[in-house]
């Protein structure tokens, strides 16, 4: 809380970012990331995106599991869920991506709200493990998907890659057109999320995490309420799934497997729960980690014999170590670290 | 009626083997209330271990088994209390995740050490097949069905008998007055991830004879234990036994007399865990006092 402001209207105190400093912190931000593109190459363009697909994924899974207390071990099938339909459209009814996107983020939004069913009954423990069954019968459906009509894997055509009948490959490569999509939804979503916990649904997802009979008794609908945090959360698995298909052109299982599950759950746990910024952080180390494992490895290659045969259980010690590790030391990720460097030098020279 | 017994026995056999897994993941939830995502690769630790003592140093092989279960008990009680000990009051989630993270650790390691192609395992329960109610099956199955119950007739002695069997049932029963009289709870709790470590690591040595090899492929079971626990109880030892038998038929049945390319074998346990989570989520044995919310 920053002291000297005097707000003299409404208007200034409803906003989201009251102080001139933030504001500036904010336009510095946009001028790097629409900087970024016209002078970072292919390698760089296609982290940046993976990036910024895992934290739309990210906030989606932190709305559920650090605003509203419900803990999910199924992500990873929800992307899927999004991915596989938005591919089967591309595939089976040729839409182009501005319909299968929007469609397949309904429908991913549907099926996590019937899979959010049992979080009517059930809390804590017995309600993440309910998700874990969800995400393995996912897996199941997929994988078995003569039942469905899709294969193992899917295909997308070129051809669905376009917006209202513009072709995406006619303006430039794959990964720098990507980055304008992948960022536009990320800040959207960003603008939509920050705004629900300011409003009457967001004010009772943090009532029913924070205490959920006290919730109810102040009127909280807990049956309705929860199967939004579910249906709202599952809607942005499902966008950053279905982005993810068009932009990797080929999907397949083994992507959404519970590995996944784990790793969106390791990014909003690093980043912080409950802070869409801390989502956003904990995307982005645990894209760039691996990336800097293997660099690292590729530059000692020649001072370490067979690092790189090694490389691929360095990249999942280093995973695992890393949560627990945050775990234990800052339970409350990177956006407690990085408020605890601000606050070392606003409060300076003093220590609180 | 040939085929009914063999599925009946490899259902059995692999039902023993889940009980064995879920009672060491009982005995934990029970005393310290985690639930341990890194079960299963407590199953891998056992294998490999037995593998490298058996196989790679060429002990014979009761001395290398127990020499490989030790080595895992003491496994488990460094994961309590390096991992698990400055979590102590932390929130639910933040327990699942460390051991996941412990998991994701574990199999690093595994597969740094022993690599990730799968190796042939010592060959110690006899292979051949013997018949039985006019079906074959193979003997190794039984020896598993018959070493599985022994060691739950020494837990249940342990627990009846022992001293400190009976201060686990006591902090299990109540931390607070386990504690006041003089029972030491982080010894308790020591043991409990010993002990968990010592029945994943005989089921996972198990499986390693009953596949003819180990591979990370084995870990998998770590994911079964949740339908098992969940449907006898979480917090009941018996329920772990009774809940490990019928998944472990089901998933035979499921998977003999179904199609094949179903299979149903791998998602009829997670379907059934996700009725029983919705009808009886307190399982079959479970104390009653899950929250409804």
């Amino acid at each position: 809380m920053q002291s000297g402001t005097f707000h003299t209207s409404y208007a200034g105190d409803m906003a989201l970012r009251p102080y001139w400093v933030q504001r500036l912190r904010i336009a510095l931000v946009l001028v790097v990331v629409l900087a970024f593109p016209w002078f970072a190459d292919r390698y760089w363009l296609n982290l940046a995106n993976t990036i910024a697909l895992a934290a739309i994924g990210a906030i989606g899974l932190n709305i559920l599991v650090g605003y509203t207390g419900q803990i999910s071990i199924g992500h990873g099938g929800f992307l899927a869920v999004g991915a596989y339909t938005a591919g089967l459209l591309a595939v089976r009814l040729d839409m182009p991506m501005w319909i299968t996107v929007p469609v397949a983020s309904c429908v991913t939004a549907l099926v996590g709200a019937f899979f959010g069913l049992p979080s009517v009954r059930l809390k804590g423990l017995y309600l993440a493990i309910a998700t874990l069954a969800a995400q393995e019968i996912i897996i199941w459906l997929l994988t078995h998907g003569k039942l469905l009509g899709i294969g193992e894997s899917l295909t997308l055509p070129r051809a669905a890659n376009n917006l209202f009948g513009i072709s995406l490959a006619d303006l430039g490569n794959n990964d720098f057109v990507f980055y304008w999509i992948t960022v536009g939804c990320l800040i959207l979503t960003v603008i939509f999320v920050s705004n629900l916990f300011r409003s009457r649904t967001g004010r009772a997802f943090v009532a029913i995490r924070d205490q959920d009979i006290a919730a109810q008794v102040i009127g909280v609908d807990l049956f309705r309420y929860k199967l939004l945090a579910f249906a709202t959360s599952s809607f942005f698995a499902g966008l950053a799934g279905a982005l993810t298909a068009h932009y990797r052109g080929i999907i397949s299982w083994e992507r959404f497997t519970i590995d996944t599950s784990i790793l969106y759950l390791a990014m909003i746990i690093i980043g912080g729960l409950g802070s869409v910024s801390g989502s956003i952080y904990g995307a982005a180390f645990m894209t760039l980690l691996p990336a800097l494992l293997s660099n690292l490895a590729r530059a000692t290659s020649d001072v370490v014999p067979n690092i790189n045969s090694y490389l691929p259980y360095i990249q999942q010690g280093a995973f695992g170590l890393a949560i627990i590790l945050f775990l234990i030391f800052e339970p409350e990720g990177i956006v407690k670290m990085w408020r605890n460097v601000k606050d070392y030098f606003r409060l300076w020279p003093f220590s609180y | 009626m040939e085929k009914i017994v063999q599925l009946t026995l490899s259902g059995i056999a692999n039902g023993a083997i889940f009980a064995l897994v879920a009672l060491g993941f009982v005995l934990i939830y029970k005393s310290s209330d985690v639930i341990n995502f890194a079960q299963g690769e407590l199953l891998l630790i056992g294998a490999y271990l037995t593998y490298t003592t058996v196989e790679m140093i060429g002990l014979w092989w009761p001395v290398g088994v127990i020499v490989a279960v030790l080595l895992a008990a003491l496994v488990g009680v460094l994961i309590e209390q390096l991992v698990l000990r400055p979590l102590i009051g932390e929130p639910v989630i933040s327990v699942i995740m460390v051991t996941i993270g412990l998991s994701s650790l574990l199999r690093a390691i595994i597969g740094g050490v022993w690599g990730v192609t799968p190796r042939t395992a010592p060959q110690f329960l006899p292979r051949d097949t013997i018949t039985l109610f006019g079906a074959s099956v193979g003997a190794d199955r039984l020896w598993a069905i018959a070493l599985a119950l022994i060691l739950f007739a020494l837990l249940t002695l342990f627990f009846r008998y022992g001293r400190e069997g009976i201060a686990m049932r006591a902090v299990a029963d109540d931390q607070q007055a386990a504690l006041s009289m003089g029972i030491s709870v982080k010894k308790v709790w020591a043991v409990a991830w010993a002990i968990a470590a010592v029945t994943a690591s005989v089921g996972g040595i198990l499986l390693m004879s009953i596949f003819g090899g180990v591979s990370g492929q084995i870990a998998r079971v770590g994911l079964l234990v949740f339908p098992v626990v969940i449907l006898g109880g979480l917090d009941s030892v018996p329920g772990a036994i009774v809940g490990g038998l019928i998944i472990g038929l089901l998933q035979s049945f499921a998977g003999g007399y179904l199609p094949p390319e179903l299979g149903m074998g791998e998602v009829v346990p997670f379907i059934i865990l996700l009725l029983i989570l919705l009808i009886r989520p307190y399982g079959l044995y479970g104390q009653r006092i899950i929250e409804r919310v």
